[in-house]
């Protein structure tokens, strides 16, 4: 399994590299997805623009109201770091559950949502965690809102002169009350189903909740029918029973050799159940 | 594309084609064919190696990744002549049948190691996960990784 020929830019900085970027390029950073991609041809870019020795993009910065994860930042690196346990358990958790040791300590996080595979469990966790997405171009930086960015199957609202330079992680009340639990394919490791839930609560009521699935559909998606079931009421065994009758309301469910349509939508229900109750 | 590499101590510089994977290029640019190529498809992990200290698929990262840093492999474990630890364990506790595998268990358990040196036999057993055994069912495999832990920590 080779890739087809290509040329290797190697980039400094986040500048050098949005001025190598031709329009049948990629970016390489981890390249834990790309490089697979690349061996069996369903990719097959002009060139490749190496952004893995640009520091600058692979630090875990605490800030005010947020914790910034640099694009390049590993697996590894995110489900090590204090600030994340602290702050959004779910962040670092997930990133401890990621492939393996080996995939964890090169794969990245602006990688991984850039190639946005449906079972990956980066999007669900994101998407519960209302993270803002940075993205670089020639023309400047802009922010794009979680619910924004993952646009389908292997889509987002990413274009091809944009790089994604960081990810920023709202420190608020659902948070740092939040986690992440996967149905896990024994042999890749990716989701069969992926539930990231992050909830708030006043004096015992669901004052805010956000719950994102993986892997359920072809694009992660945030179930709206269990977060509006949620507010208001208490985490008590039976409304959490209820609330996640509505796990993929509205949503076509993926069926596939690992699991059928039936059996994907009730797991989305009991992993929901499962991580809703773990808060 | 030139390339230079610290692999096993030694720098090396080489003429490499972009798409080489760094495990080609151990195998067929530098006949370090300790590391196996297993999957191809970074499922195995017959392939790891160290790259700057960490444990890393090599068939999934390309040679021009690891321009300027340090790579180890199986060859160059043993120190003075003398066996890694874990080379030693693998060896006395039958962690090894047709030992396909064995280079890439033991290129990851030493990097494992450094970070918890004295795993359960469950974080042993979640450690593996990205390392496939199609004969030991693992089992001498974590009674030589737990034997390795306790010497070296000893």
């Amino acid at each position: 399994m080779i890739p087809a020929s290509f040329e290797y830019k190697k980039a400094n900085s986040i500048q050098e590299a949005l001025a190598m970027l031709g329009e049948d390029d990629k970016i390489l950073a981890g390249g834990h997805s790309l490089v697979p991609a690349m061996k069996l041809r369903l990719n097959m870019p002009e060139a490749l623009v190496d952004i893995s020795k640009i520091e600058a993009i692979q630090e875990i910065r605490n800030n005010d109201q947020t914790i910034t994860i640099g694009a390049g930042a590993t697996h590894a690196s995110i489900s090590r770091n204090e600030d994340l346990k602290k702050h959004a358990p779910m962040v670092a958790e997930v990133a401890g559950m990621i492939g393996d040791i080996q995939v964890r300590n090169r794969g990245t996080i602006g990688g991984s949502i850039a190639h946005a595979d449906p079972s990956a469990d980066w999007p669900a966790v994101l998407l519960a965690a209302d993270a803002k997405i940075v993205i670089a171009s020639a023309n400047g930086n802009r922010e794009v809102d979680v619910d924004q960015f993952f646009k389908g199957f292997y889509e987002t609202a990413l274009n091809d002169n944009e790089i994604i330079t960081s990810i920023k992680i709202p420190k608020s009340a659902a948070n740092a009350n939040s986690c992440y639990m996967k149905f896990v394919q024994p042999a890749s490791r990716f989701a069969i189903v992926g539930c990231a839930a992050a909830i708030a609560k006043d004096n015992g009521t669901v004052s805010a909740a956000r719950i994102a699935f993986t892997g359920v559909s072809d694009s992660a998606y945030r179930a709206k029918e269990i977060e509006n079931a949620l507010k208001g009421g208490d985490l008590s065994a039976d409304h959490i029973e209820t609330a996640c009758a509505g796990a993929t309301a509205g949503v076509d469910v993926m069926s596939d050799h690992f699991a059928s349509e039936k059996y994907r939508a009730h797991l989305a229900c009991v992993y929901a159940k499962r991580a809703i109750s773990r808060l | 594309m030139e390339i230079t590499v610290k692999v096993n101590g030694k720098q090396v510089t080489r003429e490499v084609e972009g798409r080489t994977t760094l495990s080609t290029f151990l195998r067929e640019d530098l006949s370090l064919t300790g590391t196996h190529i297993g999957c191809d498809t970074s499922g195995c992990g017959a392939c790891t190696v160290h790259v700057d200290g960490k444990a890393v698929k090599s068939c999934t990262l390309l040679a021009g990744q690891v321009d300027g840093c340090e790579v180890k492999t199986i060859e160059g474990l043993a120190e003075n002549g003398k066996m890694h630890p874990l080379q030693d364990s693998f060896k006395e506790k039958h962690g090894l049948q047709c030992g396909f595998c064995t280079p890439g268990m033991i290129m990851l358990v030493s990097d494992f190691l450094e970070t918890n040196p004295s795993p359960s036999e469950d974080e042993i057993r979640h450690a593996l996960e990205g390392n496939f055994c199609r004969c030991t069912g693992y089992h001498n495999i974590v009674a030589a990784i737990k034997d390795a832990a306790e010497t070296m920590s000893a």
